[in-house]
């Protein structure tokens, strides 16, 4: 039988997709549903001196009108996050409380203050403009390299700092900047972005009074988790009184992580009300509530050698936080972040310094990356800046402080088990034609063109878990994953993961590594997934974890399987269990044609007997049925790495930037399907071009978002991209049994730095920020224009 | 969406009869209703004024382009009778919105809507046009007033547009990279008597940049007003682009109209 | 409240509506037809996209009542006879979806895209779907799946 794993296989999930037959939360409707608006703020900060429903009430259909006195009163507990940071001075981070409905005052705007339950969406719009709402406005602090200086926000909070926080050794740091010959620094911005999953958030509450169950169905990356939350902290309900179900979920891209304001009051109000409660956000919603990406002001230096040998590294950063810390918010500025400070190479001293800060904006999170595509942007520019300082080729630079033997042991925090970071460098070069740039830059210069080439090579450490090293570092849970492995007694098997797809395609990855594994056809395997009633606690999906943590379970919980068959097909052929080989689906006994298939081994596993006789296939002891489940924590991290390289094209009397050549050579070890790798690398490439040259959240000094709608914030579209040019190197992981690593974020974490190097070079090594507008590089070509007019 | 009553009118008189001081036309609806979705205006009368035959279609005579007021942009664009005649016009509305919109947005709303970005506004003040109402005739100089403003009395309809045909024209936009609509965009037209570029988003209104239409008299070429800077105080300011960046692309986007020419 | 008929993928509908009731609402709520998505309230992502009297166009910004007797096609509506549309097909066997969330109305736009032209360049490609947001492909695959199609239709 030929393998699955390494093919391209056409995507079990689409067919439903293609046709309308997609089940999305905002799909599923309840008989006698109700409908919820939200009530929110329109200031970024102000006490709420007076809320009035009482009008409100009397709106026709109006069913219930709950606020931040009825959550207190339930003592419904707020959102919270995820992950403890402690300072450089040893204090644990301050975080405020941040209840599901703000009762005395709100932090951003969008907070939501109250939600009208009625009839009809209709209605509950109408009753919800007439929800009174005297507010006392107060000064927002919305700036993050100024949010210290600002107001407090939050009572308490001193400098509105939650953390000051640092990896590394400041001492050691100091000792290479002295003998450096050069210091390389840089004052860089890494701009919020706003996720923009296709799919709307949405939730849809119903509570059975009987059986006293809430079933949740939400758009979320990892249903187990949410319940957690909402049970453990939000007091919504039992545990096992509450059902989460993920269907369908459109895009993620991180912001599906939380559980939302709108999942607890929801699922809390459908208890008080005994009726099924639906809310689906608005576009507009989306942009002001959903959870926002980066956001860092960084000031960072490298110090070198006049040869070009990095001595020491170290950056100073202010995190945005938004209003409140959330279940990722904490790590994606330290953890994620800090030990990605040094990127692809060997450089002996390092420390990575993070402020945190609240401010009257939405809550930032994790977003595609998550603090990985800051470190990268960081060093990534750093190294092309030293490379113009130095006038040493930006491609030899990197080379010659790459790592030359792995393991490596990065001096911050990671060992990376794998990886040939010279041979993905070479084959970039070669595919995006390195060594023919100057030609293509001369004929741009012909025709009164700018053009660009940029170059960066990033390493992220993903497939989020080891278990004992998270929560040591502060993560309230362990990030391991499940899966359970079921046979009917008629030979197809159903997987429970508690991975959770949202476009990143498990029901055929998976089902490739299950029909591999156990040698059925990948048609007679269903991948279930998105419902805590279903499958087994999991830990969801984020961090380019599903495949390099969810899949290993798969691995293991079929390896238990083939195990448990190889003991009844022992007994059945009367052999030892030692002496039973397991290939392609037939299990057999050595030197002799005697086997049995694993369906019929599945099928006398769940009817262990015949007619006639008192005889069992089952060893004694052997339990009947044939299912297993495996909890998979892996020993470490997985480390993906590349090379990219753009080029660029500058209108210089527009400013208008266009992409020419992007080129891509990753290395994400095994891969199990190229077809669905090469999807995520695009979409990751999409994401962060976007950032680099489009799209930005940006908030005037009260707090009112100024880019809260596709009229304003700039989504990529088709005739955005030139068509990428992927290829891969491959060197297996070593730390699980597929020699994977996680490929859904590359894309996003090299991009900026890649698109950013090559429009700062063809403005002649001028800083601009991301993202690179056609104003902001017009002004930068006519400052060059100048400059040169003032060489010659 | 806020309740209204909607009301299809056989006839430009039943649909001026049904209009109101609360009520709006509706055509192709691509502003109309996106801004009644969001709250941003609410009526209690939309008056449907698609079924009105004698309203759409496109009538070339050896002067001038006559476009029904709910002519498709689709229509414009691939009417070979436009495409013959005023070539940029064409192109301008191949370049409006995305193939949705083109599909169903008229002349007629985008011409009446008057949105300070919006690319029919300048093809009217580049083409010496004639706005034809159920009332009268307006020449486009006069039509257009100020933000989202324009000579239309309450109850006056569009019911056609005439262009002059020029010798030369070309319409070049520099686009919104989020929403699409033009940053700027200038339409420059030879007529046998004169010059105009019109200019479109740079300003709160669409309006006949003298300056460069002056240069451009002296000379018809880019060159003549390659090194114009020109007067930036009453240019709009906003996130997308300032009013300098928002100067120097009005000349930019009349060198690039003035060369495809 | 009005009468409204409409033949909706080859059936003949007829239902009451609200005046204001939206196109995409009307196929949404009151036919069941969840393939047509609604991703945005600017009337730009473009999930919302079918075809009405052969045209695309975006259901989100169109009322049920001023479409009264037109023909309307739905995603639901494009298979025959349980065989997908060629469009459909390339969509699938090019990757050209992930979440599948713009993806009906990603489906529908290029379908009328190739309706008005045949064989498309990739730039005419891209350039068609502007008013069509997708965050998870990068549109490489869409437009590989667009140019297949063009072969098999």
């Amino acid at each position: 039988m030929a393998s699955l794993v390494g093919s391209r296989v056409e995507r079990k999930e689409d067919k439903r997709f293609l046709t309308g037959k997609g089940r999305y939360t905002s799909d599923i409707n309840l008989a006698n549903q109700t409908y919820a608006i939200f009530v929110r703020s329109p200031h970024a900060r102000a006490q709420i001196k007076k809320l009035d429903i009482s009008k409100a009430q009397k709106s026709s259909g109006v069913v219930s009108i709950l606020t931040g006195s009825e959550i207190a009163e339930d003592k419904i507990g707020g959102l919270i996050a995820g992950w403890a940071i402690r300072s450089e001075d040893g204090t644990e981070m301050k975080c405020p409380a941040n209840p599901p409905l703000a009762k005395d005052i709100v932090n951003f705007v969008g907070d939501p203050v109250a939600v009208v339950i009625a009839e009809s969406l209709e209605e509950a719009k109408v009753a919800a403009e007439k929800v009174s709402v005297d507010y006392k406005v107060l000064k927002a602090v919305t700036s993050t390299a100024d949010a210290m200086d600002g107001d407090t926000i939050h009572e308490g909070i001193d400098k509105n700092l939650c953390f000051d926080w640092l990896l590394g050794d400041r001492q050691k740091v100091k000792e290479a900047f002295e003998k450096a010959d050069k210091v390389i620094s840089i004052d860089i911005i890494n701009n919020r972005l706003i996720p923009n999953a296709m799919e709307p958030r949405a939730c849809l509450a119903d509570y059975n009074s009987a059986s006293e169950e809430i079933t949740l169905y939400t758009t979320s990356q990892n249903p187990h988790l949410s319940r957690l939350i909402m049970s453990a902290f939000g007091n919504v309900s039992p545990e096992h009184k509450l059902r989460v179900v993920a269907p369908d979920v459109g895009g993620g891209f991180g912001s599906k992580i939380n559980v939302y304001n709108e999942d607890i009051v929801c699922s809390w109000a459908a208890k008080k009300i005994n009726r099924a409660i639906k809310w689906v956000a608005e576009r507009s919603e989306s942009f002001l509530t959903d959870i926002h990406g980066r956001d860092h002001v960084t000031h960072a230096e490298l110090a070198v050698t006049n040869d070009g040998k990095f001595l020491g590294f170290k950056n100073e950063t202010i995190a945005n936080l938004g209003a409140y810390a959330r279940v990722f918010g904490t790590v994606t500025p330290t953890y994620l972040f800090g030990p990605c400070a040094t990127g692809v190479y060997e450089i002996p001293a390092a420390y990575s310094n993070v402020k945190a800060v609240f401010t009257n904006t939405a809550p930032v999170d994790a977003y595609r990356g998550a603090g990985r595509p800051e470190a990268t942007y960081t060093i990534e520019r750093l190294v092309e800046k030293a490379s113009m300082e130095l006038g040493i080729d930006k491609t030899e630079l990197r080379m010659k402080n790459f790592p030359t033997a792995f393991p490596f042991k990065q001096t911050l925090v990671h060992t990376v088990d794998s990886g040939d970071y010279v041979a993905g460098m070479e084959k970039a070069k070669q595919m995006a034609d390195y060594n023919g740039y100057e030609a293509r830059r001369k004929d741009s210069e012909s025709r009164g063109k700018l053009r660009g080439i940029g170059v960066s090579s990033y390493f992220e450490a993903c497939g989020i878990a080891p278990s004992a090293a998270v929560m040591s570092l502060g993560c309230g849970v362990g990030l391991w994953e499940s899966a359970e492995v079921r046979f009917n007694p008629t030979g197809q098997v159903t997987v429970y993961t508690g991975s959770h797809s949202h476009g990143q395609s498990h029901q055929t990855t998976f089902a490739q590594i299950a029909a591999d594994e156990l040698g059925v056809p990948i048609e007679n395997i269903d991948i279930v997934h998105g419902d805590t009633d279903k499958g087994t606690f999991g830990m969801g999906t984020y961090g380019s974890r599903s495949l390099t943590v969810g899949g290993i379970a798969i691995v293991n919980a079929c390896k238990k399987i083939v195990e448990k068959g190889k003991r009844v097909t022992a007994k059945m052929l009367e052999a030892s269990p030692e002496d039973v080989e397991f290939k392609d689906g037939e299990f057999i006994v050595a030197k002799s044609n005697k086997k049995k298939t694993i369906g019929e081994i599945a099928f006398a596993c769940y009817l262990p007997g015949v007619r006639d006789e008192m005889k069992s296939p089952l060893p004694e002891g052997e339990e009947p049925g044939l299912k297993e489940t495996a909890f998979f924590d892996p020993s470490n991290f997985s480390f993906p790495a590349g090379t990219h390289i753009a080029e660029v094209e500058i209108d210089p009397e527009t400013g208008e930037v266009k992409l020419e050549k992007y080129t891509a050579c990753d290395d994400f070890g095994r891969i199990i399907n190229p077809m669905i790798v090469e999807g995520q690398v695009h979409g990751g490439l999409a994401q962060g071009i976007g950032q680099a040259l489009y799209e930005n959240a940006e908030y005037d000094e009260t707090g009112q978002l100024m880019t809260g709608s596709y009229m304003d914030y700039t989504m990529p579209r088709a005739d955005n991209f030139p068509e990428f040019n992927i290829g891969y190197t491959c060197t297996h992981a070593t730390t699980n049994p597929l020699g994977v690593k996680g490929c859904g974020e590359a894309g996003a974490i090299a991009a900026p730095p890649t698109v950013m190097n090559a429009v700062i070079d063809a403005l002649g090594g001028q800083e601009i920020t991301m993202p690179a507008t056609a104003e902001k590089v017009w002004k930068a070509c006519k400052n060059l224009k100048k400059s040169n007019s003032k060489a010659a | 969406m806020k309740d209204f009553n909607y009301h299809s009118a056989k006839d430009s008189k039943e649909a001026s009869k049904l209009s109101s001081s609360n009520s709006a036309f509706l055509a192709g609806g691509m502003t109309t209703i996106p801004s009644m979705k969001l709250g941003l205006a609410s009526y209690k009368d939309l008056i449907d004024i698609k079924n009105i035959k004698k309203l759409s279609g496109i009538k070339v005579s050896g002067k001038s382009v006559t476009i029904g007021a709910t002519t498709k942009h689709v229509e414009v664009a691939n009417s070979k009778e436009v495409k013959k005649a005023i070539p940029s016009l064409a192109n301008l509305a191949e370049g409006i919105g995305d193939p949705q919109v083109r599909n169903r947005g008229t002349i007629g709303g985008s011409v009446a809507n008057n949105d300070p970005s919006a690319d029919y506004p300048s093809a009217c003040i580049a083409l010496n046009a004639t706005i034809h109402t159920n009332d009268r005739k307006i020449e486009a100089s006069k039509f257009f007033k100020g933000m989202f403003e324009t000579a239309l009395k309450k109850g006056e309809l569009i019911e056609a547009i005439e262009f002059q045909i020029p010798e030369k024209s070309s319409y070049q936009k520099h686009p919104n990279p989020a929403s699409r609509y033009a940053v700027v965009g200038v339409y420059v037209a030879k007529h046998k008597k004169d010059i105009n570029v019109a200019v479109t988003g740079a300003k709160p209104c669409v309006y006949n940049d003298r300056d460069l239409s002056k240069a451009l008299s002296n000379s018809f070429s880019s060159s003549s007003i390659q090194n114009m800077e020109l007067d930036s105080s009453e240019m709009n300011s906003d996130i997308h682009a300032s009013a300098e960046y928002r100067a120097s692309l009005v000349v930019t986007q009349a060198k690039k109209a003035v060369d495809a020419c | 409240m009005r009468k409204v008929t409409l033949e909706i993928n080859g059936k003949k509908v007829e239902k009451e509506v609200q005046d204001n009731t939206l196109l995409s609402t009307f196929l949404r709520d009151y036919l069941n037809l969840t393939g047509t998505h609604i991703g945005c309230d600017t009337s730009q992502c473009g999930a919302c996209v079918v075809h009405v009297n052969g045209n695309s166009l975006k259901s989100c910004t169109a009322l049920a009542a001023d479409i009264d007797g037109s023909k309307v096609t739905t995603i639901e509506g494009l298979a025959t006879n349980g065989k997908m549309h060629p469009m459909q097909e390339a969509f699938k066997k090019l990757h050209g979806l992930q979440c599948g969330f713009c993806t009906p109305g990603m489906v529908m736009s290029a379908v009328d895209l190739l309706q008005k032209n045949k064989k498309p360049s990739d730039t005419e490609i891209r350039d068609w779907l502007e008013g069509n947001i997708c965050r998870c492909t990068g549109y490489q695959n869409i437009v590989a799946a667009v140019k297949e199609a063009a072969t098999k239709m």
